[in-house]
This record gives structure tokens, C-alpha cells and sequence, in this order.
């Protein structure tokens, strides 16, 4: 394929996990507004991509003993990373990656808390698939660009949150904090905007917010859940008053309420957290860092401006995001290339690139803890670190070992592919440039990669040489550091 | 150099793997700085330690009335002596290993270790540990600016999780993370020969420095320093110990720890950490539950290592330093758990370790005006500023200058460990 739309592959590389070949031909031949336009209507586009697992013409999962994708979390990390590969909705996957770090939620606690199969339904379960409610990813994949104020509730009263940050022992009696200093320091407008006198306040708020078990008639996991519950009985009823305004009127004091209506506390305190303008503020420098530049700071102007477009939009995010993607920080392509690759983004679109025939996304999984990235495991409720921080020199390593094994695992495709290019390693090199989109090669790497094709026996172009030759390359390519930005 | 076969298995898939035979590891860097030089191994225990469960001050009846459900009993503690002010502490039950290290005199704990408006925020804590500044934690750590200061060598620090923390970040040293030595190993889709040619290429092709994208040399950086310590990580890849080591990721990190001190290869600084102390809920009745298996694995990790360096004459040599972001409250919560709260108890192990008490216990009367609470009451004022440990580590153990690396004198008042 020729390469001749930088900014439309940029898109797709930010607003999307890259492109394979098909992607390229389908999106090339629009104009760059309509490409954004497509990618974020994504609601008329059908969501079956679930549908086509365990189809051959797409990567394949490994299954150990039935495939769960529901109720076992390796098998919902398999489904995950199949959507990210395959879903014509690439957008919502993005944008439900980028909430998944924000509301950071470790599986390892649910499990601790309430076992595997609880666990795993609480983060994956997918609406309909197993009695019980959605679980969390499938929330947050919901809410993906809706009004922030409604994913803020709905993970306020999700059970996979409810017993990640202990809000199901938060009661009446003993408030429990947990919660209630994320919410502000983490959800919503940070550090410096808050008291300790706040994070007890908010704590008393959320009292009564809790779950609640129910058993399926044969007690297996599979047709139990948990589900939300407001135990009026542990609400604490008091008047809570806080060091920012939680009205329109500027009030700061949340009324004494009868426990029967005290859940409404909860929902005044998140309605007043979400329209703040440092949350405003605060998301749209975190959507500069996911959508435009990790080397520029966030533009002043920048933030103004996307504070504004979620303030006049009642905290919806699809405006917002419809701003950046139009916005000239975005279209210049001088901040393209600007973006250090997470590991999932980094692994999704080198499979895109490299092909996926004969490859299960099961093999995924280990590279990607290695390199720093197991899905619905971030390190902390802070999420990954993420730019400079992804690149440790054991993370780097892993990056460049996981290049090998998928050049090893597609190494007779890469052969096949290379046999058009026969003539020169000069060839084979343009090829393989053409064919993968890391960010340009300055002479001496490119070198570097010339000489590695003619180190060793001559060049002939055998078949032989051009299966070694090409693995070799792609694993060079892939496991280079140009190629970890996107 | 020689090349070995040898398939690895995660991925699923088989490949080659390129290394090059010891003994060459002892670089002539390492050699220079004498292959036992001092070395510095910081602890954090991730999450907000809660102090006053680790180090329990049993004659104190508020510690009771505040914590009915989580204190450990009186009858259960090791008891340790009293402190300057004597108050009499004791270890929490599950640490009869460090019991057994400070014994042998080679443990101080210094209580109340903190500083002035202590952040209950895990992150900004955490960066105000690591850059010893909690005016502005900045960029730098205050171990990556020691590491500055000694012969450049691609190991002269290693992070032993799989980031580098903040503590370790420098301007100028890049310094690597690497877990487990075990799975260090440059990996190849081809045959030995050529994985050979790739390791070259890939070597040359990181080693290019882009002056117009500085986002491409600090990963070309990250790449070089994985390629520059693979052979020489790799000869402690090998290492067992003289000990069992318990099977938890605490001791397989110290493990790693002790066999690159013991094969010399000349790191100054290592890092390793250990989660969970974030114990909001369910912290364990009396002593038993998640906290103390926490303490259980705490000191069981420790005592191996003090043992495993202790048999080899290298004790002398080391030094752990121990810390947490901060201390919990002091009233447990309606969860059997605790939450953030403000000063905690810092420790240090080694052969020159002065071990013992330091510092005095706060009391746990909630009266407001107890000047050793702060919050109302609710926690432990510090009484050691935490940039003091740092002075005594930097000048008196790693013979460096802690004014100019901490940015200021911190040595008056310093508990004198070493």
C-alpha cells in the first residue's frame, strides 16, 4: 500500500489503535473531516465485533476449557484486545481505554474481595451475558462520550468501585475515606482544590452507597452478582459543609436530609464536582496528553477552549472530543509522532500492521505485564504513569522481545509478503517502511537497518533468506524506538 | 562473546536468545570502584504503612480505646525496650525476623519520621519522599542526584520493580529496571547467527541521537541501558543465595539484590518495593489478617537477606534503608482498617547500622492539645524530619554531600544510625 494521507493515518492512529491494510484502503479515501465524522458517530456503526471471535479470517483467543469472557478475567483481557484490534468503533475502544485508566479499578482487590468469578464479572461481565449488571469496562464503554456528570455517577454507584475504593464500608457510624478523597483527588478537579475537611465530608456524603449479593438458585458465580444498593439505615443524615460550592446558588452546605432521601447527597456532590471549572480543566490537559502532544505542555489556550466546549455542553464529552480532533493542535502534523505508545496501543497496532493469521491474542498477555500494561490491572487508583514512564530499561527490553515474537509468529506471512521485494535488501528495506508507520528513520538508524540486511551471506533473495531476513527486519522495525510513538 | 541456544517459552513461541559468557561482567567501572563498595538498598512499602501496628506502643491505653478492634494485644507484641522517652514498643508479632536483626544490634527504627503539612494524597507523598522536597517535588530524586555525583556506569543504580521511581530519576543517569535477572535476555525470531546480526543493528540503531526529538532519545536512552546490562545482569541470573528465601515477590526481589552484590557488579543504589499497605479495610483483628501477613512477609524477606549476606562477609557492606509514604490514622475506621494519616516509622539494617530505638513514641491521647498529634488529634505529628535520615545515609554511608543534594543542611538533629 502506498502511503499518502499522514494526517488520516494520524487520526487513526490517536482517535484509533492504527490501521491494517483494509483500515487504510477504507479511511484514505475520505476527507479528514468525514474521517473524524465517521470515527466519532461510532453509534451508527453496529457493534458485532464480538460476534466474529473465534472467526479465522481474525486473530484467534485461546480458550481454557469453555471461553468466559464474562465471569474469567483473562478471558475478558482476550475479548478486550480483540475489540481493540478488530472494532469498526475505534474510537469508543480509545476513549473506554483512556476512562479504564482514569477510574482505575485492580481486578486483584475485587478478586481478593469476593473471588475470581465475582471478580471478573464485576469488571467484564457484558449486559445480558450473565445475571447480574453490566460490569465496569462495560459501563465505562457505555458512557464512553456522554455527559461526564453520568459516568461519574454511574462509577460513584458501581459495584466493582463501591469494592475497590471500600465505599461498601462506609457507613453511618465510621465513615470511611477511601472514596471519598479519590473522587476529589483523582476523579474529578485534584490536588489544591480540596480540604481535609472536605475528605470527611465526603465521605459522609456517600454513606448508604453499597452492594448487595444475590445468590442464583444453583449458587455458582456464573448466576450470582452483586448490585447496587442505597442502605437508607447507614446514611449519615447531618448537614455536610464544604470549602467549594456545591450549588449554583454558591452554597456550600449539602441540607440535612432524611436518610430515605439521602442518596441525593451523593448525586449534589458529583453534580457539583462535575461542572467545576478545574475539572473541566483538569480533564481537557489530561485529553492534551491522550489526543495531541506528550512533549508540548497543554496550551493554555488549549484548555480554556475545551473548558468552555464542556461547560456549554453540560459536561458531554463527545463535543469535546469532536473539538480536539478539529482543533489545529491536533491537524498539525508537527505534534504527530508526539505521543508515547502504551503497550496496548504500541502491541494493537503492531498487530494490525504485522498480521494476525494464526495468531491468538492469549500470547499478548505476558508481554504486555512485562512491558508494564495488564488490563484491568493498573499499578494503582492513580493509573499507569504514563509517557516517559512507560520506558524503564526493563520495559524497553520487553518491548523489543515482544517485536521478536510476533516477527517469529508471522515470520513465513512477513516472508511471503517480502517476496515482491527480492531484487535488494534496499528494496526489502522500502517495502517494510511502507508497509509499518513508525515515525521517520534519521540516516543513521536507517543505515542500521540497511546493514543488518546485508550482515551475513550475500544477498541472493531466496525464499530462505527473505522468511529470516524479514522477521529479522520487522522485529528491528517494530522494536525500535521510532516505532513507539504514534 | 558466545552465543547459546536456548528456547523461551513466554509467548508461546521459540526462539533464540543471545548472550555473552561471564566473567566479563566485572567491568572495568566496577573494578575501579572496588567491587565491594558500599551499597544503599531503599525499602518502600507501597500504600501508607500503618506505623503504629508495625511498631506498637503497648503501655498506651489510647492506642486501645482508638483502635478496638485492629490493636495488636499487649501480651502478643516482641517486646523491643523503651524509647528516649521511655515509652516501652514492640514489634508487631509476625516480625520476629527483624526481632532477631535488631538483637543482633544491626537495626535502628527511627519513629515519627515525616515533615511539616504531611500530603495524605499516596502520589504527592510519594514524590515528596523521592525528591526529599515538599515544596516542589520536582523531577529529580534525591537518589538519582547521588548517583550523579559517582563514576557513570550503566548499573551504578537498579530499580528492582518494573519502573523506575522518582527517587531514581536524574537529569543525566538512566537508571534500569529490571524485576526479575532471570528474564533479562535479548530475544530473536531467528537462528543464532543472525540474532547476533540483530542485536548489532538494534544496538546501533537506539544508539542514534535525534537532536530535534528528545522523545526518541530518552526511549533510545531506555533501549541502550537494557542492551549495555544484559550480559552483565545475566551472571546474576544464576544466583540462589545461601538462604531460602521465602516465595514472595519481596524476597525474590531481595534475592536479585543480594546476587548482584555478591558477583560485584558495582550498583551503588538499589530500589525494591513491596504494595497492600494501603489498608483501609479489613486490616485484621488483633493482629492477624492481610496486615499481618504483610509484616509476616516484611520481616521474613528481610531476615533472608540479612542472613544470605551475612554468611557471604558482605553485611558490612550493605545497607537497607526502609520508608513509606506515610503513617495511618490513628483511630481505626468502620472498617477494621485505617486511613491516610501523616508521620510513620522509618528503619535501617546493615553491619554498620547502629541498631535501636530513636526518636519518642507520640502519645495517642486525642485531646487536641497534645502537641505529638496533629489534624485535630487524629494523627501522629512527625518529630524526624525524613531529609535528616537522608543526610546521615548520604554523608556517613555513601560518603556523599547531603547539603548540596538535598538542597539544604538536614544534619542537624539527625538520628545518628551509622
Amino acid at each position: 500500500m502506498a502511503r499518502g494521507s499522514p494526517l488520516i493515518e494520524h487520526l487513526l492512529r490517536r482517535a484509533g489503535f492504527g490501521m491494517s491494510p483494509d483500515d487504510l484502503r477504507f479511511y484514505e479515501t475520505m476527507s479528514v473531516a468525514t474521517a473524524i465524522g465517521r470515527l466519532l458517530d461510532y453509534e451508527s456503526v453496529p457493534d458485532d465485533v464480538d460476534d466474529r471471535i473465534g472467526n479465522a479470517a481474525y486473530a484467534g483467543v485461546t480458550a481454557r476449557g469453555t471461553f468466559s469472557p464474562n465471569s474469567n478475567i483473562e478471558d475478558a483481557r482476550q475479548r478486550w484486545l480483540f475489540r481493540m484490534i478488530h472494532s469498526q468503533r475505534p474510537l469508543q475502544e480509545k476513549m473506554t481505554l483512556f476512562w479504564h485508566n482514569h477510574f482505575a479499578t485492580l481486578y486483584s482487590k475485587l478478586q481478593g474481595t469476593v473471588g475470581a468469578g465475582l471478580g471478573a464479572k464485576l469488571m467484564a461481565n457484558k449486559a445480558g451475558a450473565l445475571p447480574g449488571p453490566q460490569g465496569q469496562i462495560e459501563t465505562i464503554r457505555q458512557f464512553a462520550v456522554g455527559k461526564f456528570r453520568d459516568l461519574l455517577t454511574e462509577m460513584s454507584r458501581d459495584p466493582a468501585m463501591l469494592v475497590f475504593l471500600d465505599g461498601r464500608l462506609n457507613t453511618r457510624q465510621r465513615p470511611q475515606e477511601n472514596f471519598g478523597r479519590e473522587i476529589m483527588e483523582l476523579f474529578t478537579f485534584g490536588l489544591g482544590n480540596y480540604t481535609e475537611q472536605d475528605v470527611y465530608a465526603a465521605a459522609r456524603v456517600f454513606t448508604g452507597w453499597n452492594i448487595r449479593l444475590v445468590r442464583g438458585a444453583d449458587r455458582s458465580d456464573a448466576n450470582s452478582y452483586y448490585e447496587f444498593v442505597f442502605l437508607a439505615n447507614q446514611h449519615e443524615t447531618a448537614a455536610k459543609t464544604f470549602t467549594f460550592p456545591i450549588y449554583a446558588n454558591g452554597s456550600r452546605v449539602i441540607p440535612a436530609r432524611s436518610a430515605a432521601n439521602g442518596m441525593q447527597d451523593g448525586l449534589d456532590l458529583i453534580a457539583a464536582l462535575a461542572r467545576h471549572p478545574e475539572t473541566a480543566r483538569r480533564l481537557a490537559r489530561k485529553l492534551w496528553g491522550f489526543f495531541v502532544s506528550e512533549v508540548l505542555p497543554p496550551d493554555p489556550e488549549f484548555v480554556t477552549s475545551c473548558a468552555a466546549v464542556y461547560a456549554a455542553n453540560d459536561t458531554e464529552i463527545l463535543p469535546v472530543v469532536h473539538y480536539i480532533l478539529r482543533s489545529r493542535w491536533f491537524l498539525s502534523l508537527t505534534n504527530s509522532y508526539a505521543r508515547y505508545a502504551w503497550p496496548v496501543e504500541f502491541v494493537v497496532r503492531s498487530v494490525k500492521e504485522v498480521g494476525w493469521s494464526g495468531l491468538s491474542v492469549d500470547t499478548l498477555r505476558t508481554p504486555l505485564t512485562n512491558m508494564g500494561q495488564t488490563l484491568f490491572e493498573p499499578p494503582d487508583v492513580a493509573g499507569w504513569e504514563l509517557g516517559e514512564g512507560w520506558f524503564s530499561t526493563g520495559a524497553a527490553l520487553a518491548r523489543m522481545n515482544y517485536a521478536a515474537s510476533v516477527a517469529f509468529n508471522q515470520r513465513f506471512n512477513l516472508g511471503r509478503a517480502a517476496a515482491d521485494a527480492r531484487t535488494s535488501p534496499e528494496a526489502l528495506l522500502s517495502l517494510f517502511l511502507d508497509r509499518f508507520s513508525p515515525a521517520p528513520y534519521d540516516s543513521e538508524p536507517y543505515d542500521g537497518l540497511l546493514e543488518y540486511l546485508r550482515a551475513g551471506a550475500a544477498w541472493t533473495g531466496s525464499d530462505a533468506q527473505l522468511t529470516t531476513k524479514a522477521a529479522g527486519l520487522t522485529r528491528l522495525i517494530v522494536g525500535s524506538s521510532e516505532y513507539q510513538f504514534m | 562473546m558466545s552465543v547459546s541456544r536456548r528456547d523461551f517459552i513466554r509467548g508461546g513461541v521459540a526462539a533464540f536468545t543471545v548472550s555473552f559468557a561471564a566473567p566479563s561482567f566485572l567491568t572495568e567501572v566496577a573494578r575501579a570502584q572496588g567491587a565491594r563498595s558500599r551499597s544503599l538498598v531503599v525499602l518502600y512499602l507501597g500504600g501508607g504503612n500503618d506505623a503504629l501496628s508495625t511498631l506498637v506502643p503497648y503501655q498506651d491505653q489510647f492506642y486501645y480505646q482508638r483502635r478496638p478492634v485492629i490493636a495488636v494485644p499487649a501480651g502478643q507484641v516482641l517486646q523491643i525496650g523503651t524509647d528516649m522517652g521511655g515509652r516501652a514498643l514492640g514489634l508487631h508479632p509476625r516480625l520476629t525476623g527483624l526481632r532477631d536483626i535488631f538483637n543482633d544490634g544491626r537495626l535502628a527504627i527511627v519513629q515519627r519520621a515525616g515533615y511539616q503539612n504531611s500530603s495524605r494524597s499516596h502520589f504527592q507523598g510519594t514524590d515528596i519522599w523521592g525528591t526529599a522536597d515538599p515544596g516542589s517535588p520536582s523531577v529529580m530524586g534525591w537518589l538519582g542526584k547521588f548517583l550523579e555525583t559517582v563514576p557513570s556506569d550503566a548499573l551504578s543504580g537498579w530499580s528492582a520493580t518494573r519502573e523506575v521511581p522518582r527517587a531514581l530519576r536524574s537529569r543525566t543517569i538512566s537508571v534500569p529496571a529490571i524485576p526479575n535477572a532471570r528474564t533479562y535476555a535479548f530475544n530473536s525470531p531467528n537462528s543464532a547467527t543472525e540474532a547476533v546480526h540483530e542485536r548489532a543493528a538494534a544496538t546501533r540503531i537506539a544508539s542514534h541521537v535525534p537532536v530535534n526529538r528528545p522523545q526518541l532519545s530518552f526511549v533510545n536512552t531506555a533501549a541502550i541501558g537494557a542492551l549495555e546490562t544484559l550480559d552483565r545482569v545475566a551472571s546474576v541470573s544464576t544466583y540462589t543465595g545461601t538462604v531460602a528465601y521465602p516465595n514472595n515477590g519481596l524476597a525474590l526481589a531481595l534475592r536479585t539484590v543480594a546476587g548482584s552484590i555478591v558477583r560485584g557488579i558495582g550498583t551503588r543504589v538499589y530500589w525494591v518495593q513491596t504494595g497492600g499497605f494501603d489498608t483501609h479495610a479489613t486490616q485484621g483483628a488483633g493482629g492477624t489478617g492481610a496486615y499481618g501477613n504483610l509484616m509476616g512477609s516484611f520481616g521474613g524477606s528481610v531476615l533472608a537477606f540479612y542472613n544470605d549476606l551475612r554468611n557471604q562477609g558482605l553485611l558490612g557492606d550493605t545497607m537497607l534503608l526502609q520508608f513509606s509514604e506515610f503513617g495511618r490514622r490513628i483511630s481505626e475506621n468502620g472498617s477494621a482498617g485505617t486511613d491516610h494519616g501523616a508521620a510513620g516509622v522509618m528503619m535501617a539494617m546493615g553491619g554498620a547500622v547502629r541498631g535501636g530505638i530513636y526518636g519518642t513514641a507520640a502519645s495517642l491521647d486525642p485531646n487536641p492539645g497534645n502537641p505529638t498529634l496533629e489534624n485535630n488529634g487524629g494523627d501522629v505529628r512527625f518529630e524526624t524530619d525524613f531529609r535528616s535520615v537522608y543526610a546521615q545515609v548520604l554523608d556517613n554511608w555513601l560518603g556523599a554531600n547531603s547539603t548540596s543534594i538535598l538542597g539544604g543542611d538536614f544534619r542537624a538533629g539527625a538520628p545518628a544510625i551509622v
